[in-house]
């Protein structure tokens, strides 16, 4: 089991979620989240007083899915979210331990 | 006194009027209350909202008279004349349009109210509400209601006073009593609450910029009625006031957005919101002096100068924290001085000669003084006594958690939320703790560790599926 983390332009997210709902994948997790990479702050003016703004808002997409699908997954949410610019985030991978669907009490797999 | 003849429509108007009048302090509360930041947003917006609710009972009680009961002196009425707004049609202060005496005096009494909630805007975030209110009493019976005498009342800055020998001064709406008067006021009370901590370091940027911009329209159609009521009758002067308002504010709306494509590079919606306070600001005290045309001309000086005006704060170190003095004091300045100008009638430009320009200047002067004084002596007494500022770590952690224990926003309701039962209410009393009616608790309790007592009852992780 795995947990694929992915930050990515909030404006990438309907492309990413429509091909992972294409693909099968039955569930997400979608954060509204700010952080800085290389791609920086930006500055914001408000009655003429700047503000260096150092974090950007970005979309953190959060899917559980079996070992086989992982590779898939991440190249849907790659393709998806590219625009080739600086900003276009990045995905990752962790080990999951136990997984429990809350309502059944399935476990594993079967609580994908 | 000639007898009291009521007009019905006029009468309309004025109750309009004021109700337009009344609307523009909850708008400026939403004005204000997008322009600070998100934690104290609740303080901001009450701040208007008790200048409504102290000063109507002050005005009530005695400012109406201290403004315009019998002259004293030339400085103010005696506040003995019209308690709890006592009088006759005939002492209706527009008795001449048939408009009777608790129309007029109600009329009024919304524009003590925007006044001094104005002033709130140049101690954003950091002062106690209670000594804010203590204030904003004090403040409409010694400062706004005198002044409101000496231009309006018969006393000395109006066409009964010295000056009205050299030229009779203008201030149609509230150009020196409202505006220079709420700027100076605020100049003064930044200046002695002193600055927000982390001011000129710290980011403190608007966080809600679509309730600035709602706040600026309600407060351009409420103006409507500040501009177009003060004609005191549903006439053509009313009429022109109208246009003058709508106009002066385009023009000042463009001039604020040139001083912000030139200087920032973008045209921004709090620049235009501002433009629209800036030239509603500037129009108020010459809406009926200036032709539609001249009054385009004052909207755009007043957005060019408000626009220069608000960065000063920055290099004075003045945490005139939503430019209370950069709009109104300044706006009020164009305004007042541009008349001498522009007026139609007697303005410099238009043949008048130099009498009405100096005598416009005079009065902002003496109105500039007599506001800045006084407002000094209350808010130094205040200082000593109640305190302005509330603690560094509750201004620090957000003045509408720790002053008033709510919040703005809660956008996520299931996170911060859990409901405090009153003590005297014991937790479990209904029928599931008895046990006699046998009802399932709604929240099965996870772990028969949290409640031995429904052990019985409890059941396995799978009751969902049984329902």
């Amino acid at each position: 089991m795995k947990l694929i983390t992915a930050i990515i332009q909030p404006h990438a997210l309907q492309a990413v979620t429509d091909s992972l709902r294409e693909y099968g994948v039955s569930g997400i997790t979608v954060t509204e989240v700010a952080g800085y990479g290389r791609q920086g702050g930006h500055t914001e003016v408000y009655r003429g007083a700047e503000y260096t703004i150092d974090t950007i808002p970005k979309i953190k997409l959060e899917v559980l899915a079996e070992i086989i699908d992982e590779p898939a997954i991440i190249d849907l949410i790659v393709a998806g979210a590219r625009t080739g610019r600086i900003g276009d985030g990045k995905v990752w991978t962790t080990e999951v331990g136990t997984l429990v669907r809350v309502r059944t009490g399935e476990r594993g797999a079967d609580a994908l | 006194m000639e007898p009291f003849v009521l007009d019905t429509g006029a009468t309309a108007w004025i109750l309009t009027s004021a109700a337009l009048v009344l609307l523009m302090t909850p708008g400026l509360a939403l004005f204000y209350g997008g322009m600070v930041r998100a934690r104290t947003v609740l303080n901001m917006m009450l701040m208007s909202f008790s200048a409504i609710a102290v000063v109507a009972v002050a005005w009530t009680v005695a400012g109406y008279s201290i403004a315009f009961g019998t002259d004293v002196g030339g400085l103010f009425g005696n506040p003995l004349d019209h308690i709890g707004l006592a009088g006759t049609d005939e002492q209706s202060l527009l008795s001449g349009s048939g408009v009777p005496f608790l129309v007029a005096a109600g009329f009024q009494m919304t524009f003590a109210i925007i006044s001094t909630a104005l002033i709130s805007g140049a101690i954003a975030d950091r002062v106690k509400l209670g000594t804010w209110m203590v204030f904003a009493a004090i403040w409409v019976l010694i400062v706004y209601a005198p002044l409101a005498h000496m231009v309006w009342g018969g006393g000395l800055l109006g066409a009964d006073g010295p000056f009205a020998a050299i030229a009779e001064p203008i201030d149609f709406a509230g150009g020196t009593v409202v505006h220079i008067n709420a700027g100076v006021a605020g100049l003064v009370l930044a200046l002695v609450v002193g600055v927000r901590k982390g001011f000129g370091k710290e980011a403190m940027k608007p966080h809600n910029l679509p309730l600035v911009m709602l706040g600026a329209a309600l407060l351009w159609f409420g103006w409507f009625g500040f501009n177009g009521g003060s004609a005191g009758t549903a006439d053509a002067t009313a009429g022109l006031a109208w246009v003058n308002t709508t106009v002066a504010t385009a023009g000042a709306m463009l001039g604020w957005a040139l001083v912000e494509r030139i200087r920032d590079r973008h045209i921004t919606s709090l620049g235009m919101a501002s433009g629209v306070v800036a030239g509603l600001v500037a129009i108020t005290p010459a809406a009926a002096a200036l032709t539609p045309l001249t009054s385009i001309v004052l909207g755009l000086v007043a957005g060019l100068a408000c626009a220069l005006a608000v960065g000063l704060k920055y290099r004075f170190g003045i945490d005139d924290s939503l430019d209370v003095v950069g709009v109104h004091l300044v706006g009020g300045l164009v305004g007042t001085i541009g008349i001498g100008f522009l007026a139609a009638d007697g303005g410099l430009l238009f043949g008048g000669g130099a009498s009405l320009l100096l005598v416009q200047i005079l009065v902002a002067l003496a109105a500039m003084v007599i506001s800045g004084v006084l407002t000094l002596a209350i808010a130094l007494v205040l200082k000593y006594t109640m305190g302005w500022r509330v603690p560094e770590a509750d201004e620090r952690a957000g003045i509408d958690i720790t002053q008033h224990a709510e919040s703005g926003y809660d956008l996520v309701g299931a996170l911060s939320s859990r409901r405090d039962r009153p003590a005297s209410v014991p937790f479990h009393t209904g029928p599931f703790r008895n046990g006699t009616e046998g009802a399932e608790p709604r929240n099965p309790a996870p772990s028969p560790l949290a409640d031995p007592s429904v052990e019985a009852e409890s059941t396995p992780v799978t009751t969902g599926e049984t329902r």
